[in-house]
C-alpha cells in the first residue's frame, strides 16, 4: 500500500510559505533584538566589573597552580601520601567544625520557632487581619533579603566576637526564609477542616492548632531540615567576619598562604556538607514516607 | 440516622485499634525526639557562650546601634555608593552568564538520558557536588589570590560556584525532557548533536532561561556580600562602614541593597513569565 502525501496547489502553498516565513522572521527578529540587549548589558557590566581578559589569561595558570600548591605539603610531596601531616590540626578543626554545626543547629531552631510563630499571620488564608499580614510579611522580607553575613557583621559589633553573633545572624535569616516557605505551605492547606472547627465555636488559636497544624507539620519539618543543610554552609563562612566556627581557621589559612591547611579544611567542610546532605535527605524521606502512610 | 451520643466507644476502640491503642514506641517517638532536640539546643547555648547577661548587654548595644542608624544618610559618598552598586549588579550578571555558558555543555555529561554510562556520569556529578559544597565567599578568597583584589575576582567566584549549581539543575532539566522528540530526530537519521540541538534544546532552553534569570536575582544578593572579603561591589563599602561605625551610612547602604534586590526581582520576574509563560520555575 502506498501512502500519497497530498501536495497543495502551487499558489496556496506559496501563500502559506510566505506566512510561515513572516512568522519565523518576526520571531527571529525578537530573538536577535533580545540577544543584542543582553550583549550590550554584558559589555556594560564587564566595564563596570573591571573585567580584564589579559589579567585573566596571564593569571589563569595561577588558578591551576593554586590547586597544585594547596595539594602539596611543605615537604614537597602530595598531601595524600601523608594524611597524618596533612590533617595535623584535626583536633582543633574538628572542634571548630562541631562549633559550626552547633551554630547552624541552634540558629535554625531559633529561626524555625520564630518562623512558626509568625507564619500563620502572614499566610493569606489564616491571617486574622490585613494590617498584621502586611507588617509580618515586610518584616520577613527584610530578614531574608539582608544577607546573613551582613547581620553577622553588625552583631559582631553588638555582641562581641564569637559564635553568638553567628547564631543570631543565622536565626534571623532563617526566620525570614522559613517564614515565607511555612506560610506558603499554610496557603496550600485545605480550609475545610478550619471551617469545621470554626463551626463548633472554636477560637482562632484552636483552629490553627487542630485544623491547620496537622496538615502542615510534615512540610514544616522538611523545610526546616533543608534550611539546616543550607545553614551549615552559611555557618562555615561566618568565621570570616569573626562570628565563630571553622571559617576563622580557613580565612587565616587562605590569607597567610598555609596551602596544605587550606585543602585540609576545605576537604573537612565538603565531607561534612555531604554527610549532612545525605542524612537530612534520608530523614526527610522518612518523614514524608511516614506521613503518606497514616 | 444515629445521633452522636449513640456512638459506642468500646466498639470504635475495637474497630480502630491503630488510632486508640497505638504502641508505646509510636506514642513516645515524638516527645522523645522533641526532648532530644531541646537537649542539643541547650547544650549548644551553653557551649556557644550564650550567657543571659551577655545577651542582654548585646541587645542594648544593638538597640543603641539601631538608634544611631536613623536617619539613613550617605554623607558625601553617594556617587561612590552608586558606582559600587553598579559594580555589584555587573558582577551578578557576568558571573551568572559565565556560569550558565560553562555549565550547559557539562550538564549534558551529567544527564542520564544523554550519557547512559554510569562510570562517566558519576565523576561529573561528584565534581559538580564538590564545587557546590564550597561557599561563594571561599571561592572569592581563592580568586583574590589568583587575580588580585577587585570585582573581577567576584565575577569569577560567582561563576565557579554557580557552575556547580547550574550543572546540577540543567542536567535535571535535561533528564526531565520528553524523549519522544529525540527519538523522532533519531528516526529521521539525525546524529547525536542533531538530537541535542533539535530534539532536546527547544524543550530545555525555556526552563534553563528561567533558572538563569532566577540565579541572576539571587546572585545580586550573593554579590553584595563577596565585597566583604575584598572582591568588589557594595559589600566592600558596607563592611568598611560597619568597621568604622558609621551607622547612618550602613543603614543607607542596606536600604540601597534592599531597593536594588527588589528592582531586580521585579524585572526578572516579568522576564521569566515572558519567557516561560505562567509556569512556575522549580
Amino acid at each position: 500500500m502506498t501512502i500519497a502525501v497530498s501536495i497543495l496547489p502551487e499558489q496556496q502553498l506559496a501563500a502559506l510559505n510566505a506566512a510561515y516565513r513572516k512568522a519565523v522572521a518576526r520571531k527571529r527578529l525578537r530573538l536577535v533584538a533580545g540577544l543584542a540587549v543582553f550583549v550590550a548589558a554584558l559589555i556594560l557590566a564587564s566595564i563596570g566589573a573591571e573585567v580584564n581578559l589579559r589579567t585573566f589569561f596571564s593569571y589563569f595558570g595561577n588558578f591551576v597552580s593554586y590547586f597544585d600548591r594547596i595539594l602539596t605539603l611543605d615537604g614537597g610531596q602530595r598531601v595524600w601520601t601523608n594524611p597524618g601531616e596533612w590533617f595535623w590540626g584535626w583536633h582543633k578543626w574538628l572542634k571548630l567544625l562541631g562549633e559550626t554545626l552547633l551554630i547552624s543547629y541552634v540558629g535554625t531552631l531559633i529561626g524555625a520557632v520564630f518562623a512558626f510563630a509568625l507564619n500563620f499571620f502572614s499566610a493569606d488564608n489564616t491571617s486574622p487581619a490585613a494590617w498584621l499580614r502586611f507588617t509580618v510579611r515586610r518584616l520577613l522580607e527584610f530578614a531574608r533579603t539582608v544577607p546573613g553575613i551582613v547581620f553577622a557583621l553588625i552583631f559582631v559589633m553588638a555582641f562581641g566576637l564569637g559564635p553568638v553573633a553567628g547564631v543570631l545572624a543565622i536565626a534571623i535569616h532563617s526566620t525570614g526564609a522559613l517564614g515565607k516557605l511555612f506560610s506558603e505551605i499554610v496557603e496550600n492547606a485545605d480550609m475545610k477542616p478550619v471551617e469545621g472547627i470554626r463551626s463548633t465555636g472554636a477560637s482562632w488559636i484552636s483552629c490553627m492548632r487542630f485544623a491547620v497544624l496537622p496538615q502542615v507539620s510534615a512540610g514544616y519539618a522538611s523545610y526546616a531540615l533543608l534550611r539546616f543543610e543550607i545553614n551549615v554552609r552559611e555557618a562555615s563562612v561566618m568565621g570570616f567576619v569573626g562570628a565563630g566556627g571553622i571559617g576563622q581557621e580557613l580565612i587565616v589559612a587562605i590569607r597567610k598562604f598555609y596551602y596544605s591547611d587550606v585543602s585540609a579544611i576545605l576537604v573537612t567542610i565538603i565531607v561534612t556538607v555531604f554527610l549532612i546532605d545525605i542524612t537530612t535527605g534520608w530523614v526527610r524521606g522518612r518523614l514524608f514516607g511516614k506521613e503518606a502512610r497514616t | 440516622m444515629s445521633k452522636p451520643h449513640d456512638i459506642d466507644t468500646a466498639e470504635m476502640r475495637s474497630r480502630y485499634p491503630d488510632i486508640f491503642d497505638r504502641p508505646a514506641t509510636a506514642r513516645l517517638a515524638t516527645p522523645a525526639m522533641a526532648v532530644a532536640a531541646l537537649a542539643i539546643f541547650v547544650y549548644g547555648l551553653v557551649d556557644l557562650d550564650f550567657s543571659p547577661s551577655r545577651f542582654i548587654a548585646g541587645l542594648s548595644q544593638l538597640g543603641w546601634i539601631t538608634m544611631m542608624m536613623i536617619p539613613p544618610d550617605p554623607g558625601t559618598s553617594l556617587p561612590l555608593y552608586l558606582k559600587a552598586l553598579g559594580e555589584t549588579l555587573s558582577i551578578a550578571l557576568l558571573g551568572t552568564t559565565l556560569a550558565a555558558l560553562l555549565a550547559l555543555p557539562v550538564s549534558l555529561f551529567a544527564a542520564r538520558n544523554i550519557v547512559p554510562s554510569v562510570s562517566l556520569r558519576f565523576p561529573v556529578r561528584r565534581f559538580l557536588d564538590s564545587i557546590r559544597g564550597v561557599d561563594t565567599l571561599i571561592w572569592a578568597l581563592v580568586w583574590i589570590n589568583v587575580v588580585g583584589l577587585g570585582p573581577f575576582a567576584g565575577v569569577l567566584a560567582i561563576a565557579v560556584s554557580d557552575f556547580g549549581a547550574f550543572g546540577k539543575l540543567f542536567s535535571e532539566a535535561i533528564e526531565g525532557a520528553d524523549q519522544k522528540q529525540v527519538e523522532g530526530i533519531h528516526a529521521s537519521g539525525g546524529s547525536v548533536l542533531h538530537e541535542i540541538r533539535f530534539g532536546l534544546m527547544p524543550q530545555v532552553l525555556p526552563v534553563i532561561a528561567g533558572q538563569v534569570l532566577y540565579f541572576i536575582e539571587s546572585n545580586t544578593r550573593s554579590a553584595t556580600i563577596i565585597g566583604i572579603v575584598g572582591a568588589g561591589g557594595i559589600g566592600l563599602q558596607l563592611a568598611e562602614q560597619i568597621r568604622v561605625l558609621e551607622w547612618q551610612k550602613v543603614s543607607f547602604l542596606i536600604l540601597m541593597i534592599l531597593v536594588a534586590v527588589a528592582a531586580i526581582d521585579f524585572i526578572s520576574g516579568k522576564l521569566r513569565f515572558a519567557i516561560i509563560g505562567r509556569r512556575a520555575v522549580a
